[in-house]
């Protein structure tokens, strides 16, 4: 245990830069953060049938997503009972049985142990039901997977709280045929999780760090990312979760379904019909194409961000894993479009991923917040911008401002010093 | 067409390893505006997530180029104003292991290996990579038509990476 003053390193408008370089609050955090609330492992797209199953991490700890002959989906740490081996090394796959290759124990899909070889080598015999695989409390909110150390934690539903209506609006983007996953990019930087944690909801870095992005839309997109001038906001949804509006005309995706189809999705219009949709699927999977015109960040490791997941996994004090997940159209059993799908990837490639026009220069960023980070020992992280928020927007009674402002991240410090001092 | 036409228009190994390598210089050097007319107007730039695909359309790929993103590719990197280009990352590549694929007229496939070496900000990293080139003849002139870059660890975490592969 810790003797650090967590609450003096958070106060409303700033927090400590100890935050991104001390490895005993890193610790502190897979303790007191990770093992204490719902952690995104997955999306049910990934375990698309009986017997499937993705790799996955709650915190800094591997476990197994998996997916039974019934359609149950559980989350299992990823050791064997008997002497810790990783009992699965495959990043998803099919299969019934996971079987560790150091002494031969297997597993059910479900964790269950199956079979143990030489079994009458313990005289005193082996209680099989003591030894499955460790199950972690698994709950699904819109498809998405989370699952939690801490058994008596509220319900998922609770705990997403008024996050849950912009997940609803997020997976619109299904364009009515649902959303699956189609890809992943995976890349680390080296610096601390909080540091990324902070940027879903940041639109003020935006015009800034992505210029080239921006010079490389066409003029009416380029518009459309004008994030800061368009009216959005941020928003405080509790638990540290916050949403930032950076296009309020692309919040419902099933509104203004009559408006003309942009130029530059023309081309993609004419492949949808010739793919034999009717006029009104086609506009509804136009709109969807670009995703929704929002971030929204939840505590403490995914964001529905535009069109992707964006998952973080703290490493270590001062190394992050990120995955971008792009998602398109399409549940388990159809392929709506692959034009539209087609779409989707080549937008996701353009701005995500270690070589998109985008991420790259976030990285970057990210970089260099932890290496200043190490100039002077008593030196705070400022964030305290913020305006008043568009009149009208935001829930009432919620905590606000507009676009650029640092609601968002302050929204999730608070939840850090809660949860770290609780 | 007559058989000397025919050898006219091959193109040999030498010539096709002259060209990567020439293509990798150009690279290391940062010098991506005469890197652009190296290709063929429906040249494919390729660099996959998914380690065995061939289906590049209808899968997530680190970059999936045509003649229109790699000028805006090469804009960006030179544009000064990209955080993670601009100081840019200094690399050292090396292109071996040459096998031919595939000939036909004017044409030649091949696959190589890359192994590239990236220093930036007091640390060194290295990138490893199975790279297939279809090389193509366009009025005497050889052109890249089609690269694909496999790199090792495509399917596992990578870095920000502020160049071109």
């Amino acid at each position: 245990m810790s003797s650090t003053d967590y609450a003096a390193l958070v106060k409303q408008d700033r927090v400590h830069t100890a935050l991104y370089k001390d490895a005993a609050i890193f610790e502190e955090e897979m303790e007191r953060i990770f093992k204490n609330t719902w952690v995104w492992v997955g999306h049910e797209s990934e375990l698309p049938g009986a017997n499937t199953f993705k790799k996955s991490f709650v915190g800094n700890q591997p476990v197994i997503v998996t997916r039974d002959k019934a359609g149950e989906i559980r989350t299992l740490l990823n050791r064997c009972r008997h002497r810790a081996a990783s009992v699965c090394e495959k990043k998803k796959g099919k299969q019934s049985v996971f079987v560790c290759p150091y002494h031969g124990w297997s597993y059910d899909i479900d964790g269950g142990l199956r079979k143990v070889p030489y079994a009458d080598g313990y005289p005193e015999g082996l209680d099989r039901e003591e030894f499955g695989l460790i199950k972690l409390r698994t709950e699904v909110y819109q498809g998405m997977i989370f699952a939690t150390f801490k058994e008596d934690i509220e319900p998922l539903v609770e705990f997403l709280g008024p996050a849950r209506k912009w997940m609803d609006l997020f997976m619109k983007q299904g364009a009515g045929f649902g959303v699956k996953v189609l890809g992943e990019h995976k890349f680390r930087f080296p610096g601390n999780w909080k540091i990324q944690l902070e940027n879903t909801t940041d639109a003020y870095h935006f015009p800034i760090v992505h210029k080239t992005f921006l010079d490389s839309l066409d003029a009416e997109t380029e518009n459309i990312f004008d994030v800061i001038g368009s009216g959005g906001w941020v928003e405080d949804l509790g638990h540290g979760h916050s949403v930032m509006v950076m296009i309020p005309d692309l919040i419902d995706l099933d509104e203004n379904l009559d408006a003309p189809i942009p130029d530059r999705f023309a081309e993609l219009a004419e492949e949808l019909r010739a793919e034999g949709h009717d006029e009104d699927a086609v506009r509804k999977i136009v709109r969807a194409v670009g995703g929704t015109g929002f971030n929204l960040n939840l505590f403490p490791n995914v964001a529905c961000s535009m069109a992707f997941f964006r998952v973080l996994r703290p490493v270590g004090v001062a190394e992050t894993e990120i995955q971008h997940v792009a998602i398109g159209m399409g549940d388990a059993r159809t392929t709506p479009s692959p034009a539209g799908n087609r779409a989707r990837l080549r937008l996701h490639e353009h701005f995500q991923g270690p070589m998109g026009f985008g991420t790259p220069d976030d990285a970057e960023g990210w970089e260099r917040v932890q290496r200043g980070a190490r100039a002077g020992d008593d030196l705070w992280i400022m964030l305290n911008r913020g305006s008043e928020a568009p009149e009208g927007r935001p829930q009432p009674g919620h905590n606000a401002g507009d676009a650029s402002s640092e609601v968002g991240m302050r929204a999730a410090y608070q939840q850090w010093k809660r949860m770290m001092t609780a | 067409m007559s058989t000397a036409t025919m050898t006219e228009t091959a193109i040999s190994l030498d010539e096709a390893t002259r060209f990567i390598w020439a293509e990798a210089d150009m690279l290391d050097r940062l010098d991506y505006k005469p890197w652009l007319p190296l290709w063929t107007r429906d040249g494919c730039y390729t660099i996959p997530v998914e380690h065995e695909t061939q289906d590049f359309e209808n899968q997530l790929n680190v970059a999936h180029d045509d003649e229109e993103m790699r000028q805006a590719r090469v804009k960006r990197l030179l544009s000064g104003f990209s955080m993670s280009a601009a100081p840019p990352a200094r690399t050292v590549r090396t292109v071996s292991r040459f096998v031919v694929t595939g000939e036909g007229e004017g044409r030649i496939d091949l696959r190589a290996a890359m192994v590239l070496v990236e220093y930036k900000y007091e640390r060194t990293r290295v990138l490893a990579a199975d790279v297939t080139y279809r090389l193509v003849r366009e009025e005497g002139a050889i052109k890249l038509d089609r690269k694909v870059v496999r790199l090792a660890n495509c399917d596992d975490y990578l870095h920000g990476i502020g160049y071109l592969l």
